[in-house]
This record gives C-alpha cells, sequence and structure tokens, in this order.
C-alpha cells in the first residue's frame, strides 16, 4: 500500500512538474525580454469572459476531433502526420457536396459528414496502403500527401469558386439556412449570445466511440498489442498488415470530421480563409492527453484557452501575442521529458522493490519487516 | 498502473485549467482601467487589427500603421494594436475586435480582407462601434468604412519599369499566397510588361496556397523564389508577398540584380543593406486609408461605405526614391499612368 501512494505521487510529479517548468522557463524569457511578467500572467489566469468561454469550448470541439484522430495512429505506433492534409481535403469534399444541396436539410448535412470521413479515410489510406505493399515511412507518405493535399486542394477551390461582390476572399457555395447546424445557445447559463457549435455533440460522440472502441472492443485490443509489441501481436495472430490499413484509415475518418463543426457552424463554406494548421494542434493536443479520451478533452480545453487569451496580450500587457506558442511549445516538451523522468524513477523504484523482496524471500521475518 | 499515471496527468491538466479561471475571479479584473485615457479632452480611440505579420513587416502591415503614426501626431490618438497569428481560428478574430472595444477602443481599423467574416459580425454586434476594413467591400453596413486599393493600376507601371529596365528580357512575380487579391496584382504587372515589350517572359511564383496564409511571413520562401528566378535569368524580381519580400531583397542583393518593392516605399522601409536593390515599389497607400478614416472620425464627417483608392485618387503608385529609374523611363510610366487614369488603358483585374 505504502509503495502505491508512492506511484501516486510519481504520477502526479509529471503533469505537475512540466507544467511548472513551462510557466518557470516562460517567467525567464518574458525577465530576458524585458517584458511585464506580472501583467502576463494576469492576463492569462484571467477569468474568461462568458464569450470567451464558448469561444474556447468551440475551438476545443475541434482540437479534440484532431487529438483523436491523430491518437487512433498514436496508439498504434503510427504517426499519421497527414490529419492536417486530411481535414482540409475532407472538408473541401463537403462543402463542395453540401454547397451543391442536392439532398434537403438534415439529410444533406449527415450525407456531407460521411463525405468527409470517407474522403478523410480514403486519403490517409494511400499512405496505408504503400506502407504495407512498399515499406514507406507513413510519416513520410503523410507529410507528403499533406503538401499535395494543399495544392490539389487550393487547384480545385479555383474551379469550384463562388464569386462574392466585393470580398477578397474565394470560397466554395454557401450553405442554405436549412442545410446549417444550429448553434446551442448558453444564454441561459451564462448570458452570451454566442452559441456552441451545434456539432460540439460530434465531438463528445467521437470521444465515447474512441474510448469504447479501443478499451472494449477486440479490435481496440489488437491495436493496443501491435502498439505495445508489434511481434508479441504477430505471435499472438494479429494480422499486423491489415491493422496498419484499418488504423490508418480510422484515423483519416476522424480527421475528415475536423472540418465539420467549422463548416456547418461557422463559415457555411470552404474558402481561402479556413483555418489552418489544425492537423498539427491535434498533435500537440494528443501528446499532452497521453491519447487518452478524457485526457486530450482537458488537453484540447488547455490549448483553446491559451488561444483565446493570447490576444490579451497584445491589448491588455502589450507582449506579443507569439508568447502562447512559446508556452504551448514549452509545455509539450516538458510533458515528454517529465513523463519520461518519472517513467525511470518508478522503473528504478520498482527495480529496488523487486530487489528487496527477492532478497528477503529466504528470511520470512525481514520481509515482514520491510512490509511493515 | 499506466492508466492510472494517464488519469492522473488529465487531473492535474485540469487543475491547471482551473486555477488558471478561479485566481482569475479572485483578481479584481477589471481591462479598461489599464488604458491610460482621459488627461485633457477625450483622445480618439482607435484599434488596430493587423493581418499576419503586423507591424514590422516593412510591407502591408507597415504601410497602415505609417498612416496610424502620422493620425497619432496630428490628432493625438490613443492607439492600440495587435495583430492576427497564421492558422488562428475565425473566432481568434472575432476575439481581438472584442477585445479592442472592451478596452475602450471605439475605432477599429481590420487591416486585410480575412478580417471580412469577423468585422461584419463584431460590426453588427457593436452598432455604435466605427470600423475601417482594408481590401474588402463585401460587407456593407452603416458603421464600416471599406478602404478598397487598384493595386492592379500601381502593379501596372512597375511592371512597365521592370520592362524598361530588363536587359535579360526576363522578369519575375513573387507573390505571397495565391488569393484572388494578389493575383490582381500579378495581372497588373503583367499587363504593364506587355504593354512595354510583349516578348519579355515572367516567371510567376506563389510561395504558399490558401488557407495557409504564411506566405505573406516567410523570409526564407521569398528567398528561395527569388533566388530560382535570377539563375534562370530574370535580372527584374516584383514581390507582392508582404513579410516574405525581405528575402526577395536579400536574393537580389546576392544576384547583383534588380528587386521590385510593395505596399510601402519599401527602399525607405526595408533593412539598410538591400535598400540599393530596390528599383521602384509599387505603392498602395493602405496608409491614406487608414489616415482618413482616423481624419474622418476627428472631422465627425465618418460615413459608411466603400472608398477606391485607384491611381486617380492617388490611392496607389510608384516610388523613384534612390534614383534608380532613368528620367526617360519616368516619362514612359508617366504616360501609362496618364492613359490609366483618363481611361485609354484598362488594367485587368485577373
Amino acid at each position: 500500500m505504502r509503495l502505491d501512494a508512492r506511484r501516486i505521487g510519481l504520477g502526479v510529479a509529471a503533469p505537475v512538474l512540466a507544467i511548472a517548468v513551462a510557466l518557470l522557463l516562460t517567467t525567464v524569457i518574458l525577465l530576458i525580454a524585458g517584458d511585464p511578467v506580472l501583467a502576463v500572467w494576469q492576463v492569462l489566469f484571467r477569468a474568461p469572459l462568458p464569450r470567451q468561454i464558448v469561444a474556447i469550448i468551440n475551438e476545443a470541439t475541434v482540437l479534440y476531433l484532431s487529438a483523436v484522430a491523430v491518437a487512433i495512429g498514436f496508439k498504434m505506433n503510427l504517426f499519421n502526420i497527414g490529419v492536417d492534409g486530411q481535414y482540409r481535403v475532407a472538408s473541401f469534399a463537403a462543402a463542395v457536396f453540401a454547397g451543391a444541396h442536392w439532398l434537403p436539410g438534415w439529410l444533406n448535412i449527415i450525407v456531407a459528414i460521411i463525405v468527409a470521413m470517407c474522403t478523410g479515410a480514403l486519403w490517409a489510406l494511400i499512405a496505408g496502403l504503400l506502407k504495407v505493399t512498399r515499406g514507406v515511412s507513413e510519416v513520410i507518405g503523410t507529410i507528403m500527401l499533406n503538401y499535395i493535399a494543399t495544392y490539389l486542394v487550393a487547384y480545385l477551390l479555383r474551379l469550384a469558386a463562388v464569386k462574392v461582390e466585393g470580398s477578397n476572399a474565394t470560397s466554395t457555395q454557401i450553405l442554405a439556412e436549412d442545410s446549417r447546424v444550429p448553434g446551442i445557445s448558453l444564454e441561459w447559463l451564462i448570458g452570451t449570445p454566442k452559441e456552441i457549435y451545434g456539432l460540439a455533440v460530434l465531438a463528445i460522440v467521437v470521444g465515447i466511440v474512441y474510448w469504447f472502441v479501443l478499451s472494449k472492443t477486440r479490435f481496440g485490443f489488437d491495436l493496443r498489442a501491435t502498439g505495445a509489441s508489434e511481434t508479441a501481436a504477430v505471435a499472438s495472430g494479429v494480422n499486423v498488415k491489415k491493422m496498419i490499413v484499418a488504423s490508418m484509415v480510422l484515423s483519416g475518418a476522424a480527421a475528415g470530421l475536423v472540418g465539420m463543426p467549422l463548416l456547418f457552424g461557422q463559415d457555411y463554406a470552404y474558402g481561402d480563409t479556413v483555418q489552418a494548421g489544425l492537423g498539427f494542434a491535434g498533435m500537440s493536443v494528443a501528446l499532452l492527453g497521453r491519447n487518452h479520451p478524457v485526457g486530450m478533452a482537458f488537453a484540447a480545453v488547455l490549448w483553446g484557452y491559451l488561444n483565446q487569451l493570447s490576444n490579451g496580450l497584445q491589448i491588455s500587457a502589450g507582449v506579443s501575442d507569439r508568447l502562447v506558442l512559446i508556452i504551448q511549445g514549452i509545455i509539450v516538451l516538458s510533458v515528454v521529458i517529465a513523463y519520461e523522468v518519472v517513467r525511470r524513477a518508478r522503473l528504478r523504484l520498482e527495480q529496488g522493490r523487486v530487489a528487496k523482496e527477492l532478497a528477503a524471500q529466504p528470511r520470512q521475518d525481514a520481509a515482514e519487516e520491510v512490509a511493515a | 498502473m499506466h492508466k492510472l499515471f494517464k488519469s492522473i496527468a488529465v487531473a492535474a491538466a485540469a487543475a491547471l485549467t482551473l486555477t488558471a479561471c478561479s485566481s482569475g475571479g479572485a483578481a479584481p479584473s477589471a481591462p479598461n482601467t489599464s488604458a491610460p485615457a482621459s488627461s485633457s479632452a477625450p483622445a480618439i480611440k482607435v484599434g488596430m487589427a493587423y493581418d499576419v505579420g503586423g507591424r514590422g513587416d516593412q510591407s502591408f502591415n507597415d504601410s497602415a500603421a505609417t498612416g496610424l503614426d502620422k493620425a497619432k501626431a496630428e490628432f493625438g490618438i490613443d492607439a492600440k494594436e495587435s495583430a492576427a497569428t497564421a492558422g488562428e481560428a475565425e473566432s481568434a478574430k472575432e476575439e481581438r475586435l472584442n477585445q479592442l472595444i472592451d478596452a475602450g477602443y471605439n475605432n477599429i481599423v481590420a487591416v486585410g480582407f480575412a478580417y471580412a467574416n469577423a468585422v461584419k459580425k463584431v460590426a453588427a454586434e457593436n452598432p455604435k462601434v466605427k470600423f475601417a476594413i482594408v481590401d474588402d467591400s463585401s460587407i456593407t453596413a452603416d458603421n464600416v468604412m471599406n478602404l478598397t486599393f487598384a493595386a492592379n493600376q500601381g502593379s501596372f507601371l512597375v511592371g512597365a519599369a521592370a520592362a524598361l529596365t530588363t536587359k535579360t528580357k526576363h522578369v519575375g512575380f513573387v507573390g505571397g499566397v495565391e488569393t484572388d487579391l494578389i493575383r490582381a496584382f500579378e495581372a497588373g504587372f503583367d499587363a504593364g510588361v506587355k504593354a512595354v515589350d510583349p516578348s519579355i517572359k515572367i516567371d510567376s511564383k506563389y510561395l504558399t496556397q490558401p488557407p495557409d496564409f504564411s506566405g505573406f511571413a516567410s523570409v526564407d520562401k521569398g528567398k528561395a523564389a527569388a533566388e530560382g528566378m535570377y539563375q534562370s535569368g530574370a535580372d527584374v524580381v516584383y514581390h507582392a508577398a508582404g513579410g516574405s519580400g525581405g528575402g526577395v531583397f536579400t536574393a537580389a542583393k546576392a544576384a547583383g540584380k534588380w528587386a521590385i518593392g510593395v505596399d510601402a516605399d519599401q527602399a525607405k522601409t526595408a533593412a539598410e543593406d538591400v535598400r540599393d536593390v530596390i528599383l521602384t515599389s509599387m505603392i498602395k497607400r493602405v496608409d491614406v486609408g487608414v489616415y482618413t478614416f482616423v481624419k474622418s472620425i476627428h472631422d465627425g464627417t465618418f460615413k459608411g461605405g466603400t472608398t477606391l483608392f485607384d491611381l486617380k485618387a492617388e490611392g496607389v503608385g510608384y516610388s523613384t526614391t534612390g534614383d534608380h529609374l532613368s528620367a526617360d523611363t519616368i516619362s514612359k510610366i508617366d504616360d501609362f499612368k496618364q492613359q490609366i487614369i483618363d481611361g485609354k488603358i484598362t488594367v485587368p483585374e485577373k
């Protein structure tokens, strides 16, 4: 029992250590730059206003979907760097499909979401197939596919673009009123007219499905087993190639959902001002949340919180908002390092315990002493 | 055991978020009081929301900043500045405008068309706040002044300057991000080159594709693109790439060839060691636009709607800083300028 208490202490140590280090390093950076340290922390630790709370939840929704997409790959030691390209290709396809208004209202939305999932899955499948048939590292494959996605979508966007008079932005056909997902109002709770994306529900559903499939199904077990030890998985009859393709496809399908709350709840079209880089932000969130369905939710909220409050840095504290990018970078790095440090400490402790127990075995009374 | 670790990590992350919230709640949070403000007559408060790159890009945003500085010197306004980050959420743009308004800056300049949707929403929510948006006329509201520029006309003139200067009959164009807006720069430039000599070869390269707007702030990409053009024989390269233009100038300096600046008179704003390679600059008077907006508020003549800053209104033009253009070249360019103003030449937009 005593050892367990120690382990809990170690477990708390990792994230606390990481965050403390991040705060400390940022303070040092601020001091070196000659910026007002106190003002910066006052801005960042200020209670968010109601409209900011809504914006944080909205941003977290999108980041969470992206993190889940990344985590599906991470769980199997597959680094799907391509979530960024997958969500853009998928959002574009869904925007073009939904913008054509072939189907009425909700049906249009649902089918468009399926189109997005299929497109994302197909885009990821390319990298998966390249890996199992040609041995192309999925890291290289997906990075290259990101570039292809960027140029392909830019090219197709020009063909599909609908001109809005007076605007310099290029975008697809804007969705009709009945093909938009209404927002969820929190007016009754926090008194702001700003609304949460209706498709925030999607993030919750995806989180639950992710948790269920990974921890409650045979498939999820195979996936985790392959991630933990490929040779052991092969020995126990797992078809690794099939698992690679399957997890890439699932990861891509989840990536396809990333842009949906934005498309149906905010932009109502895919244009050149669509939010970029969500796939990479998702990697940070997945890393920070340790691929855990709840952990990633907290990480996504933390990320959204930092992003939204960063605007105040320039306006209230007179410090560049890039500072938040530095803080985020340091948090991710510190988390990785802190977990490694704690893992080693735990390993040493465990080795010590095992050694003690082994040494104590021949003499029972001595063992009892240790237990006491 | 591994699972336990994870859940603890989660708890700690949550704790951080919660402490973050609660400590803010305890503090007497009043963002408005931090501004100096009201000493004598209430100064006009202007909030600037820059595009990616912000003040210091030596180009587009700096041109807007120049206008702000001029208004500051003349009217003694109180200004607050804030810039966009590449890849930020749409809500971050709205939040920026909202925070400026919260801090009491009730005259807002949104620099760049990327703010169109954010301005549309925030302007509707705050009918008493006055807005100006650069490069967009898609929003029509009584409290929004749209400042648009005929960048294609100015680009035509520097295109002519490039064509009259090139010895290799080969020039280049580097665009920041391939949007309609920047394509208009290219279209004008091409037309200007062809008006002088249709046989001149024009290289064209965009640094990034939307939605990646980093092409306006990537010195390295600008440098690589221009290097390629100089190596393949171009001897004048025009850039419409905002902050990335610094890289184009560096490449021109290394190759011993010409570059053409954009938005601001870059022979005055660029890094000092590369100023001598800037043949001319296509000047887009965003500064005049910003100044006009602030002046209208100062004079109480503010009116919503689109103002086009073209050659006729001297909202665009070219610079002769450094005296690199010969008198003969200048007279030819001015001739084109007059023809455009008179409507004898219509410069294409794409």
